[in-house]
């Protein structure tokens, strides 16, 4: 037993620290495909090589320490990387089977079918209405049915209709941290992404609040294929199927969560699962 | 063992602080007494200058010897030293200690030569404060102290003694009537068809200049001149038969000396009689000189009547200064900051923009003069206006050359705030809305501009506080001592971009350094300039309700 883990964890080693093997997904339709993904911020490399692939309509968490490079492989599927100057990306993230870093791709057409929600609530200085309409209008939707329609079926969605369906004409930066971040998703889905990136969405929220966004997430995960980003690896072990753990830039292991948390294949993840670093 | 604590408790207080609070809480306290000293000394001065003051009458013994009785009001007094009086020659050889000297505002000029004299109090005797006695504001020669005597009518007297003074009211609204009629035929009637006929005749050298004047447009120019020319023909005749009606009615009345007067009514503004008012009457009588001073139009350079045009003028130009600033700045800003590449060239710009706040204005208005002046309005001349030549349409001083100048001398202000406020909208909202499929242009207009609009706001608030209060540079640029007509009127296009115009700031100048009469005009400087100080802090009130009201709309994260 011992002994096999050692081994394969030599192989792992030399495959560039890339371990997908003894992962079965074969069962699963393919999401997202990352191949080979290497990201540098100027000279200094922050992905080190990832290949990857994320199953549809599961949730797939990214955990890992701070600073390993999780957020920003996450922010690579929207390319919202694109806005920071001198971060440059090679490789090829295939999503519905384009290459998103593929020449002439529409990034805001991309950035419609990836949703993406933030660390820290970021609703919009105008009414809850607008904050959810925010995206439908930007496709030129102005049809009054039709964005009623819309908000509320998203705010159904993000489980926050109950709270505001009152008043939908307040400012969304009137509500509580747990309800700005519902607001967010709501906007986010109201768009009708396939894909939704969480970046670390419950970091800023209270114990009561992150409980409700993680059933959130739970019922979302039927219509949506979600990555989820988190520092919280009780978190990463309740809301999702598969897991992903990163270090300094590496992919150390990529399994489904059960295995990941139970029974590791690498030293490192075990060691930051049970705590001792990160 | 007692002084080590004594030093100890030195120590302490010197370190816990308090010294520093009291000093800064100094510094503000000093600064609020001058701000509020300065408001209440322009405030005392300006608005005292309305209130009727009692006329008196007094005998007086001038330096020669000669006894004269005088009549006006006494505005100043201050003390002089003795030996200063002796030297200019005063009969004073038994009298010690300081002496009083009043300015006293005789009026009366065409009598006298001069509306102020001063008069030292020895010298003075019989003060009396005579009933009677009745103060004429006058379009021309400026006041007149006297005690009316009769109302003649074509030249015969129709009421003497009491009876003139029903007599007088009653002329005196006839007459005021009349002016208003003459006024307004002068000023708007013929004013409109001579800006018509102008156009006319710059249509018809227009069409000479292009080689297109046929005869019919010829026929139908001449046809639209001569109705205009019967027009004129009637409001002259009517305006003939005004003058000779308003040139009916005279008031004869004795000054101080003894010597009559006859006074047209046409020349006549008001005449009120301060000794017999009760407080009431004068308080009325303050607030409609008070409306006088903001809504009238100057008399007698200057020195009299209101400055609404100068109002008008700093205030139109101000708002035509802001429309020209904003939409440039901004742009200019959200290209500096958004979409520009952050390296040495953006810094060079920013350090070039920051230097160019530091920039004296009147440099600003000999730019203002030589590019957009004698440049740009010379060409827009020769391309656009070439009927008018030789007269200069654009290509000399005006409002919107003014306006410009200080849209440039603001413009620094308006980028600087516009970038910091964009500076200071959070990472996290602009990738909200990218992230939603929103261009970078989308996110902008849509998120970033309505959040950073606070800061806009008070780049604009900082810009027009600049503009309002600057004279310098539109001294070169558009500025006169008196304007013949507004920028802004009931002619088509209305809005006269092209005319000269009066402002508060230039008017302070004016009336204060370039009067004939430095007295009469001393108090209305510091009220023009309390007025000037009114129309800014109004601007201001404007522009940061504005600005608090966009603050709460677009709250920050």
């Amino acid at each position: 037993m011992n002994d096999s883990r050692e081994k394969r964890h030599a192989i792992d080693m030399s495959a560039l620290g890339r371990s997908n093997a003894g992962l079965s997904l074969e069962n699963e339709e393919i999401a997202i495909k990352v191949n080979a993904l290497r990201l540098f911020y100027g000279d200094k490399q922050a992905i080190n090589g990832v290949d990857m692939q994320i199953p549809k309509n599961r949730v797939t968490a990214f955990i890992g320490p701070s600073g390993c490079g999780k957020s920003t492989l996450l922010r690579c599927f929207n390319r919202m990387n694109d806005l920071i100057d001198g971060c440059r990306v090679e490789g090829e993230v295939t999503i519905e089977g384009e290459n998103i870093y593929g020449k002439g791709v529409n990034v805001v057409d991309l950035r419609r079918r990836v949703g993406m929600v933030f660390q820290k609530p970021n609703p919009f200085p105008k009414s809850i209405y607008e904050n959810v309409a925010y995206g439908l209008r930007l496709q030129g939707i102005k049809d009054r049915r039709v964005l009623d329609e819309v908000i509320e079926r998203s705010l159904k969605g993000a489980a926050l209709w109950d709270e505001v369906k009152d008043r939908l004409n307040e400012s969304g930066m009137g509500l509580s941290g747990g309800q700005q971040q519902r607001l967010v998703i709501a906007r986010a889905i109201a768009v009708e992404p396939h894909v939704l990136l969480l970046d670390e969405p419950a970091s800023a929220l209270d114990p009561i609040s992150t409980l409700k966004l993680e059933e959130l997430i739970y019922e979302l995960k039927s219509k949506y294929t979600i990555v989820i980003v988190t520092h919280n690896m009780q978190q990463a072990a309740r809301v999702s199927d598969y897991t992903a753990f990163m270090f300094m830039g590496d992919q150390v292991e990529f399994s489904d969560t059960d295995t990941l948390f139970t029974n590791p294949r690498e030293k490192r993840t075990e060691d930051y699962i049970t705590g001792r670093y990160g | 063992m007692n002084i080590a604590i004594n030093n100890n408790q030195k120590i302490s207080w010197f370190s816990s602080g308090t010294p520093w609070v009291w000093l800064s809480a100094g510094a503000v306290s000093i600064s609020l007494v001058m701000v509020f000293g300065l408001l209440l000394l322009i405030a005392v001065r300006g608005l005292g200058y309305f209130w009727p003051v009692d006329v008196v009458a007094m005998d007086y013994i001038e330096r020669d010897g000669t006894e004269v009785r005088l009549m006006g009001e006494q505005r100043e007094t201050q003390l002089v030293l003795l030996e200063q009086l002796l030297e200019a020659g005063y009969q004073l050889q038994n009298h010690a200690g300081d002496v009083e000297r009043h300015l006293l505002k005789i009026g009366n000029r065409d009598l006298y030569g001069l509306d102020f004299r001063s008069v030292i109090e020895p010298a003075v005797s019989n003060r009396t404060v005579p009933d009677g006695v009745i103060v004429i504001e006058r379009y021309e020669w400026g006041n007149f102290y006297g005690f009316l005597k009769s109302v003649k009518e074509h030249g015969v007297v129709i009421a003497d003694g009491e009876a003139a003074r029903a007599a007088l009211a009653q002329s005196l609204e006839r007459s005021l009537s009349l002016h208003e009629a003459i006024k307004q035929i002068e000023k708007s009637d013929i004013g409109a068809i001579n800006y018509q006929l102008e156009r006319l005749r710059l249509k018809t050298r227009k069409l000479e200049l292009s080689n297109s004047l046929d005869p019919q447009r010829e026929q139908a120019i001449a046809v639209e001149r001569a109705e205009a020319q019967q027009r004129y023909e009637v409001l002259q005749k009517k305006l003939s038969n005004l003058y000779t009606e308003i040139n009916r009615d005279t008031l004869i009345a004795t000054v101080a000396d003894g010597r009559e007067v006859e006074i047209p009514l046409a020349k006549v503004v008001r005449v009120y009689r301060p000794n017999e008012m009760g407080f009431g009457d004068k308080l009325l009588h303050y607030f409609s000189k008070v409306w006088e001073f903001v809504s009238d139009e100057p008399r007698e350079a200057n020195t009299e009547g209101g400055i609404f045009p100068a109002i008008f003028g700093t205030v139109l130009m101000v708002i035509l200064m802001a429309i020209l600033v904003t939409p440039f700045g901004i742009v200019a800003a959200i290209y500096l900051r958004e979409y520009a590449k952050q390296g040495p060239v953006t810094r060079v710009i920013r350090i070039a923009v920051n230097n160019l706040a530091g920039v004296p204005s009147v440099v600003y208005g000999v730019f203002g003069l030589g590019f957009f002046v004698y440049f740009l309005g010379g060409n827009l001349d020769a391309l656009f206006f070439p009927e008018a030549a030789p007269a200069p349409t654009f290509g000399t001083p005006g409002i919107l050359w003014s306006s410009l100048t200080l849209a440039i001398l603001t413009l620094p202000v308006v980028i600087v705030a516009t970038e910091e406020g964009l500076a200071r909208i959070p990472r996290a909202v602009r990738e909200g809305s990218l992230a939603l499929g929103a261009t970078k242009a989308e996110t902008l207009w849509r998120i970033v501009i309505p959040m950073a609009s606070p800061a806009l706001m008070t780049g604009l608030i900082l810009a027009v506080a600049r503009a309002a209060g600057e004279v310098a540079p539109l001294m070169l640029v558009g500025v006169v001592k008196l304007a013949p007509s507004m920028p802004l009127d009931g002619n088509f296009p209305f809005l006269h971009l092209d005319r000269k115009f009066m402002h508060l700031g230039f008017h302070i100048y004016d009336v204060g350094f370039q009067s004939p009469n430095v007295e009469a005009a001393r108090p209305l400087v510091y009220a023009t300039a309390l007025l000037l100080v009114i129309v800014i802090v109004v601007l201001n009130l404007a522009a940061i309700s504005i600005r608090n009201r966009l603050r709460t709309k677009y709250q920050a994260v």
